[in-house]
């Protein structure tokens, strides 16, 4: 059974802000997905090969050519805060990754 | 107590590929900001990467210069994180299967050559740049990003802890910055941002096989300062150490005004980057082909022209620097090819061209000074034909104009007088008007013979042999 | 019949023998928008009126032959919301690679179609703009995530459509609207401009009202396409008449997608339809992949896992809804807290927490190796069988808010067509039947890159049927009458 503290870790990875009524919710909500998902465990697939592709395609490359791109006004044009050609967010805490 | 230590680097090399790493936006610096944008390098929804060969050439040069073994499956992975110069806050770099791994790098140290294993080498692309300032909108403090430099190809080349003094990291940076400026995959500028390092450090007892705590020092923007943040870290490490006291892993942030680290304390939770396979792209096969015709186009490395400067009679030092320079050692391999004395033509470019370039703030590919002016300069000197000091006179204008230096001893008259009668006619008048002199000279003054010998020199406008003049003047002063 | 009900197919031959104005045919649909739209709620952005009619041009046909396009498609110039508060204000700054394609034909857009957030669901409820209704039923779900497109084109506001399928997004809203549904091939149809959900399953298709109209969509907007690194560089398929020659061809029957679960009423459609294939002298047989059934949880691990990570980019930054805080990093998880559903934040929830450090051997990798198993079982049934078949859903369209408490029974519901996306394989969904006056759908799949046998299949099935003929009655008055 996932804990509130497991909830709110995956909360803060995940950047997403949740009231206490939410999170209580998706608690209950992820568990059951997540029995169902152990379902997996049914089946030994220690001799198989996980899937990341479905077809058997490699070595797709493009030439180093630059082409025209976004000029600086469409950059922006979605921008919610601009100024001097920059976009502008809030100030950052600590330099933090 | 005696400690050890141990340093791991890792540096993060922009590579010069035209275009960015997976998308064609142009890589240029100091652009507007967010001039050279996309799709892609922007994050927005529905853009997809596309990888650039050159990239992966360049990692695969850059692994194999470093003797790495190479993936020959490679894939990519996405690195999970949140920050607001990650586009769409995940980077796609390498996990499990880097390019380049196991390799290493043979520097010099006070005990001979010592190498360095070399853990991976992998590429990635960069990050926007964040600036931090008040803003005229709202007047307090807020943040501001350009992702001009999102998307540029990195080459992230992470070495194993063997390293054990400041100064072999600065040799094994230098080194590492040589050979990519070699190769012409990065031009290696510390302070320009193309060449961005971090350091691993930890002390350990002298005897002792277990490695002690690693902090990781950051903001390391020179040669210098990697000396400098290394040697404040294993100090500030050994006294707490002494104290009995435990060093606490962290990341630490290079002061380089108070030359002292400071701590970058992180919240409680460690990174998870929960990294995945990228679905978005599909994985490389690097074939033997590939790796061979990549393996022949590595041009010679510092390494090996050191060595063979050396067999040509330069000093170890004038081969050294001969040789980890770029410019002057495509110059002088040319130059030699062309003129055979190794040594004037090192002597002369370690020396005078270096001064004259530095007066300009210039390389030696930004002027008009060519192998062939140079060694036209040289042969001049050595057939007798000019003196070293008309021809010292005379280099700023071959770097500036790029004239041929015969062409300008006959525009200016500045042929080097050998003739012995000519001369003798000088040296008499020279004594005629300096009879005072002579006297002295005869009385055991030294220092008369030089200024009579300056004096002749005034006369001819520099022009005369001064071997000859010596050797003449001598005689005639009896 | 009204213009508007009429196919593709039939008024580009109206066009042809010059017997209809284009003019007219964008009209008749511009008037089944305005009366009702209101109802049904298929679109997110409608383009004004007088535009879509200058944009007809006379010797363009494809240009009086209006198209939506789901919300989640870019389109440039054109809001693109996913229906999503925190892209509501967002406008395309380019053409996804599908939109260039038709741009080249000088298509009509009409308009933007409503869907599940970022697509994310089976009934379009989790739209943040509100529900579609079913034109058949306006109590019930149109479907999802495809729900908007698959509606327009079945009440005739658009001749056809585009949607996008990452779990059965396109073919479960077609059955539930009456229309046909392509998922085709993955990497067949460029990637680049769909807003992705789950990378390796998404696929963007045509949603039509017939096989033809299908198959000729399909031929605009498949085709390699270098700016999409997973997109096949193979011969496109390009466009023949069909002739539906089902004579020797061998149907695998899914056993397990007929187990209890499967509304009794879609088994009897599924056996009429069987009958149907034999009539025409196809051989139906039966058939297991016996580790389908693990779909659902492979599909619930990969799926939400790729997705946590594709939509980590909508933070505020650098377009969309920007929600305050007082730091960049507060300002971040305010806007994705504030700006994304709760099906959404679910899945993020979900996808973060399978890839998190010590599960992903666990969850994401495993569901990987089972994705290799449930693509075998495939492989080896399409060595004894041409096609395989099964419902598309297992369930009816179902009445708005029925299943919105338990987000775990609607995933179960999507059984018949994730596997397909797992395998990667091409699907169709056609009309195969009604249950008081709810549509049903056939599902019918093929080895990849076997569109072209997929449509000869399905034409076959439909000339020897009615259902394509059919339309919704709205208000007890047939659409058009």
């Amino acid at each position: 059974m996932l804990s509130i503290e497991e909830v709110i870790h995956i909360e803060r990875l995940a950047r997403l802000r949740l009231t206490d009524k939410e999170r209580e919710m998706y608690r209950k909500q992820l568990n059951d997905v997540l029995n169902y998902a152990a379902r997996l465990d049914e089946i030994d697939t220690s001799n198989v090969l996980p899937m990341y592709h479905v077809l058997p395609v490699t070595n797709v490359l493009r030439e180093d050519i630059p082409r025209e791109n976004f000029s600086q006004e469409v950059a922006l044009s979605n921008a919610p805060l601009k100024e001097d050609g920059f976009f502008v967010i809030p100030p950052i805490l600590g330099g933090e990754e | 107590m005696d400690y050890e230590v141990n340093i791991g680097i890792e540096i993060h090399a922009e590579l010069l590929t035209k275009s960015k790493v997976f998308c064609s936006c142009p890589v240029q610096f100091g652009a507007p900001p967010n001039t050279l944008t996309c799709p892609v390098c922007l994050g927005l929804p529905g853009a997809l990467p596309v990888l650039n060969r050159k990239a992966v050439e360049y990692a695969i040069l850059t692994a194999l210069a470093l003797n790495c073994k190479i993936n020959k499956n490679a894939i990519f992975h996405r690195k999970n994180y949140f920050y607001p110069d990650l586009p769409k806050n995940y980077q796609i770099s390498q996990y499990d299967t880097p390019i380049g791994i196991q390799g290493y790098l043979e520097i010099e140290t006070s005990n001979g050559k010592k190498r360095i294993r070399i853990r991976r080498v992998h590429l990635e692309e960069d990050t926007g740049k964040l600036i931090h300032s008040g803003g005229r909108i709202t007047g307090s403090d807020m943040s501001f990003v350009d992702f001009n430099r999102s998307g540029v190809p990195l080459l992230e080349i992470v070495s194993e802890p063997d390293i054990s003094s400041p100064e072999e990291a600065k040799e094994y940076l230098v080194n590492i910055r040589d050979i990519l400026v070699f190769l012409g995959v990065c031009d290696g500028k510390m302070e320009e941002g193309s060449m961005r390092c971090e350091a691993n450090v930890s002390i350990r007892e002298k005897g002792s096989d277990k490695l002690g705590t690693k902090t990781e020092l950051k903001n390391i923007n020179s040669f210098r300062a990697v000396e400098r943040a290394l040697q404040y870290e294993i100090e500030r490490q050994i006294d707490i150490v002494s104290k009995g006291k435990e060093v606490v892993q962290e990341t630490r942030h290079w002061d380089e005004k108070n030359e002292r680290t400071i701590s970058m304390r992180s919240k409680e939770e460690a990174h998870d980057y929960r990294y995945f396979p990228e679905p978005d792209l599909v994985p490389l096969e690097i074939d033997d082909a590939w790796i061979e015709r990549l393996r022949s186009q590595i041009p010679e490395l510092p390494e090996e022209k050191y060595e063979r400067y050396k067999t040509l009679g330069l000093t170890p030092y004038e081969a050294k620097l001969l040789a980890h320079d770029l410019e002057f050692s495509v110059f002088f391999d040319k130059a030699i090819k062309l003129y055979n004395n190794p040594r004037a033509i090192a002597n002369w470019l370690l020396v005078d061209v270096t001064k004259e370039l530095k007066d300009r703030n210039k390389v030696i590919t930004q002027t008009l000074l060519t192998p062939e002016i140079m060694v036209e300069l040289i042969s001049l000197i050595d057939e007798g034909k000019i003196s070293g000091r008309i021809a010292k006179d005379i280099l700023p204008e071959l770097i500036d104009k790029g004239t041929s230096p015969k062409k300008i001893i006959e525009e200016k008259n500045l042929v080097q007088i050998t003739d012995t009668s000519t001369l003798l006619s000088v040296i008499d008048q020279v004594l005629k008007e300096n009879r005072e002199v002579v006297e002295e000279y005869r009385k055991g003054k030294e220092r008369s013979f030089v200024f009579l010998v300056g004096q002749v020199m005034k006369l001819t406008k520099g022009k005369a042999n001064p071997k000859l003049v010596n050797e003449l003047l001598k005689k005639a002063l009896g | 019949m009204d213009l508007a009900d009429l196919t593709a197919h039939e008024l580009l031959d109206l066009i042809r023998r010059k017997e209809v104005s284009l003019r007219d045919i964008v009209k008749s649909c511009i008037e089944r928008i305005e009366r009702y739209e209101p109802i049904i709620k298929a679109y997110l952005t409608v383009r004004d009126p007088e535009d879509v009619i200058n944009s007809v041009k006379d010797d363009e046909p494809y240009s009086a032959i209006p198209i939506a396009i789901k919300d989640n498609i870019l389109v440039k110039g054109l809001p693109n919301t996913c229906a999503s508060k925190i892209l509501s204000n967002f406008i395309a700054p380019y053409n996804a690679t599908v939109i260039e394609k038709l741009n080249r034909k000088a298509f009509n857009i009409i308009g933007k179609t409503n869907l599940d957030e970022f697509a994310m669901g089976s009934s379009t409820e989790n739209s943040a703009f509100g529900p579609t209704k079913n034109p058949w039923d306006i109590e019930r779900v149109p479907g999802g995530s495809s729900g908007g497109s698959a509606a327009s084109v079945a009440m005739g506001s658009a001749i056809w459509a585009l949607g996008s399928d990452t779990g059965g997004s396109i073919r479960q809203p077609a059955s539930f609207c009456g229309v046909v549904g392509l998922k085709p091939t993955y990497g067949t149809v460029s990637r680049y401009g769909l807003v992705a959900f789950a990378s390796s399953l998404d696929q963007i298709g045509p949603i039509t009202k017939d096989v033809t109209d299908c198959a000729i969509l399909y031929s605009f907007i498949n085709g390699h396409d270098p700016n999409d690194s997973t997109s096949l560089d193979v011969e496109p398929y390009r466009y023949s008449p069909l002739k539906g020659d089902v004579r020797g061809l061998r149907i695998g029957l899914i056993k397990e997608l007929l187990a209890e679960g499967v509304d009794p009423s879609v088994k009897k459609c599924m056996e009429d339809a069987v009958r149907t294939f034999e009539d025409l002298g196809a051989i139906v047989e039966e058939v297991s992949l016996p580790h389908i059934s693990y779909s659902v949880p492979t599909y619930y691990i990969l799926a939400p896992a790729e997705a946590s990570s594709n939509l980590a980019r909508f933070d505020g930054v650098r377009y969309g809804f920007r929600a305050s805080g007082k730091t960049a990093e507060e300002m971040m998880s305010n806007t994705r807290g504030e700006g994304f559903g709760p099906e959404v934040k679910r899945r993020i929830m979900l996808g973060t927490y399978v890839l998190s450090a010590g599960y992903y051997e666990a969850f994401y990798l495993k569901a990987l190796k089972f994705r290799n198993l449930i693509a075998g079982d495939f492989k080896k049934a399409f060595e004894r069988f041409d096609v395989l078949i099964s419902p598309t859903s297992p369930i009816l369209p179902f009445k708005l808010g029925e299943k919105v408490e338990n987000p775990l029974e609607m995933y179960l519901a999507d059984i018949c067509t994730i596997p397909i996306n797992l395998a990667g394989l091409p699907a169709i969904s056609i009309p195969c039947g009604f249950v008081n006056d709810l549509p049903v759908g056939l599902q019918i799949i093929g080895p990849v890159f076997s569109e072209s046998k997929l449509f000869e299949v399905a034409y076959g099935f439909e000339q020897a049927t009615p259902f394509h003929k059919r339309r919704p009655q709205l208000g007890g008055k047939p659409y058009g009458l």
